[in-house]
């Protein structure tokens, strides 16, 4: 690496991320599965097609509109598995506490994972707690890993991406981000700006069941849809044309966005994804998703391209075309 | 209503027409805000006009046009064991003659990231024991939040609080370009977040003095081209005035009360502009009676003269006789995770908006991957 130490940068799910991956975390133990880079592995156990996924939380504030730690770190791991084309089953819970953080606190936290693992339908089956010394932490960190059954007749891959397939995005982006810039400021928001926090599998498994052909299931975290999109371009070789018109923004969050200087494509969302499909099957996935509570937004945003490998392009309102690129780190806020 | 999705397309092409049809030959035009900047970029403004049009950024960018002479001394206050420097974002990675206030945080100085400048009162009351340096970055548009923290941190007669001034006003710095022979303008597309500070009256010796057309400009797509419109109106009929565009928020003489508050705290002062160069009462500094909030005057600090060599056109790039993508370091050596040149740092830079928008690498429709 360039610098000799870890940025923050580094975890923002963009360019250095990236770079961290291919330069620092692959060559030291890259393998055919972990290649794939995917939001979660798909293996095989005992001739069962397995899905497997660990992530780690380290939101700050702990609480926020929304949701908090706890409700992230369940759904996260349920829709890394879910994207990966498969049935959330079984979750690990491993905690960081730092020493004098409140139990109140802690319980809530962990009331509000039972309630979400619920909600999801999967099981916390095993976990590990350590406390660090004051001041070794922020109060709690949470890692989740979870393993999920593969839905027979499904093979998502950004491979079978192809020229002229449909980008459909589930609904409204950049709330969360939003939800979480607004507590961390406390900015005080309308109520309607709240996280979109929420377990897509049961979403995931009625699209799948409807439309197997799904290509590309993934949700947009960190970097928002400009770093998924960009992702998905690359590992695809294919490009990708957004129509600024359909991307679903509310205007409360445009109005953040405004004044902080962001751009909603790259702020993370907690409950949305996107799907790569052969535009003839669009309009029945469609129609499946706006049955849901958590797709009834859903729109198509763009289509893949074979022009422009590897780039993300967005028609805006005004029918310039411009690039959307991969975020390098975080967003900075203007200053003037 | 001006922003519904389904009218923006059908104004833009009535305005887009109205401009190619006004303008017969070619203009440039300049935008000296970065957020402009961004907003052409964003909304793909330059790919719709006429090819006539031509536009050019100037220097809008505050953090852009800070001086390594200035960054220096951030540096150097930030190394001291006793001073917490709060600082906007994008001031991290804006290099200074040899290093930067990013390296200087990852080797351990004390540098707090804060979205207003009031957050650093904060700061300075939970650290009485720590000298607490707000780096004062910015235009009219952010200088009286700065004003109003220094009145703030008087009030809460806070000793350990103090501000670096960089603040720049806009007004001198597009006189000192349009004495300069090299730089070619047809129009100004002047700062709208500015204008609600200043009013218009600032720039009315850019007709008067100058005869130079200027349209007061909101940073929505509409808003843009409208401007561009108002500005190909004055150049075809050959007269020249300050127009306003942005009349839902630019009042004609501006924020009294806001101006007001920079009297109070704040002084026109000479300023260094990078790539400019020193530009007469075109900064401001802290005056006699807050003296004691001004780092340079409570805190003062030796930093050593240092000339940096580089490739970089910054200064070419700012007074808008080169496009980003001339200098032979965009895209190559200069990029936005580790920029050589200012232009590249901050969001708004006008190198870092060029690249960010994929001028001259983005390949749809070139038939080119």
């Amino acid at each position: 690496m360039e610098q000799g130490t870890i940025k923050m940068e580094h975890g923002s799910g963009g360019k250095l991320s990236k770079a961290l991956m291919e330069e620092v975390i692959l060559p030291a133990y890259g393998n055919p599965v972990l290649n794939e880079m995917h939001d979660g592995a798909s293996v095989s156990t005992a001739g069962n097609k397995v899905a497997f996924t660990t992530d780690s939380y380290v939101v700050k504030p702990l609480f926020f509109a929304g949701g908090n730690i706890g409700k992230l770190a369940v759904c996260g791991t349920v829709n890394d598995l879910a994207m990966t084309g498969s049935v959330p089953r079984y979750l690990s819970v491993g905690m960081i506490l730092e020493e004098g953080f409140p139990i109140a606190d802690l319980r809530r936290i962990v009331e509000t994972m039972c309630q979400t693992a619920k909600e999801a339908g999967v099981m916390i089956v095993t976990g590990d707690t350590k406390v660090v010394n004051k001041g070794a932490g922020d109060g709690i960190y949470i890692n989740t890993a979870g393993i999920g059954d593969i839905i027979e007749g499904t093979n998502i891959s950004p491979k079978r991406v192809q020229p002229g397939q449909d980008v459909i995005l589930s609904g409204y982006i950049g709330d969360h981000a939003t939800a979480i810039m607004a507590g961390r400021h406390e900015l005080v928001l309308p109520t309607s700006i709240q996280s979109d926090c929420a377990p897509l599998n049961g979403l995931v498994k009625e699209m799948l069941t409807a439309v197997p052909q799904i290509a590309v299931l993934r949700d947009p975290t960190r970097g928002g849809v400009a770093a998924t999109l960009n992702e998905i371009a690359e590992q695809s070789g294919t490009g990708i044309l957004l129509e600024e018109d359909t991307i679903p923004v509310r205007p409360e969050v445009d109005a953040v966005c405004e004044i902080l200087g962001f751009d909603p494509l790259y702020l993370a969302n907690e409950g949305k994804l996107l799907a790569f499909v052969d535009a003839k099957y669009s309009g029945k996935l469609l129609e499946i998703m706006h049955k849901h509570e958590f797709g009834k937004d859903a729109r198509i945003i763009g289509k893949v391209t074979a022009d422009a490998v590897g780039q993300v392009g967005m028609r805006t309102s005004i029918g310039g075309i411009r690039i959307v690129d991969m975020p390098i780190g975080g967003q900075i806020p203007r200053i003037c | 209503m001006l922003e519904a999705k389904q009218d923006t397309k059908k104004i833009a092409s009535f305005l887009l027409q109205e401009i190619d049809r006004l303008i017969t030959k070619p203009v440039r035009l300049m935008e000296v805000c970065g957020t402009h900047t961004v907003a052409i970029f964003r909304a793909g403004i330059r790919q719709v006009l006429p090819t006539q049009v031509e536009l050019v950024s100037g220097p809008g960018c505050p953090v852009c046009v800070t001086a390594d002479e200035y960054m220096d001394m951030a540096i150097a206050y930030a190394k001291r064991q006793d001073v917490i420097l709060a600082t906007f974002g994008d001031m991290l990675k804006v290099p200074g003659s040899t290093s930067s206030l990013g390296e200087a945080k990852a080797n351990g100085a004390d540098i707090r990231i804060v979205y207003s400048p009031l957050e650093s009162l904060e700061i300075a009351a939970n650290h009485p024991d720590k000298n607490v340096i707000f780096l004062a970055v910015g235009f009219e548009t952010t200088a009286p939040t700065a004003a109003a923290t220094v009145l703030s941190a008087a009030e809460k007669k806070l000793k350990n609080f103090f501000v670096l001034s960089a603040h720049k006003l806009v007004p001198p710095a597009l006189k000192t370009l349009l004495v300069d022979p090299e730089v070619k303008v047809d129009g100004f597309i002047l700062p709208g977040h500015v204008c609600a500070i200043t009013g218009e009256e600032p720039f009315q010796f850019l007709p008067e003095q100058y005869h130079m057309p200027a349209v007061v400009a909101g940073f929505e797509p509409l808003d843009i081209l409208q401007t561009v419109y108002l500005l190909a109106k004055q150049i075809h009929d050959g007269r020249t005035s300050v127009e306003n565009e942005y009349k839902r928020i630019v009042k004609k003489n501006g924020n009294p009360v806001a101006r007001q508050m920079l009297a109070e705290v704040y002084e026109p002062a000479d300023a260094i502009w990078r790539g400019i160069g020193l530009i007469p009462n075109s900064g401001l500094r802290v005056n006699e009676r807050y003296q004691s909030f001004d780092a340079q005057v409570a805190l003062p600090i030796e930093v050593e003269k240092t000339v940096k060599q580089t490739a970089c056109r910054c200064g070419q790039v700012l007074r808008g006789l080169i496009k980003p993508t001339e200098c032979r370091l965009f895209g190559k050596a200069c990029l936005p995770e580790h920029p050589v040149g200012a232009c590249m740092v901050s969001v708004e830079g006008s190198c870092a908006a060029w690249y960010k928008y994929g001028s001259g690498r983005y390949q749809y429709g070139t038939g080119n991957n």
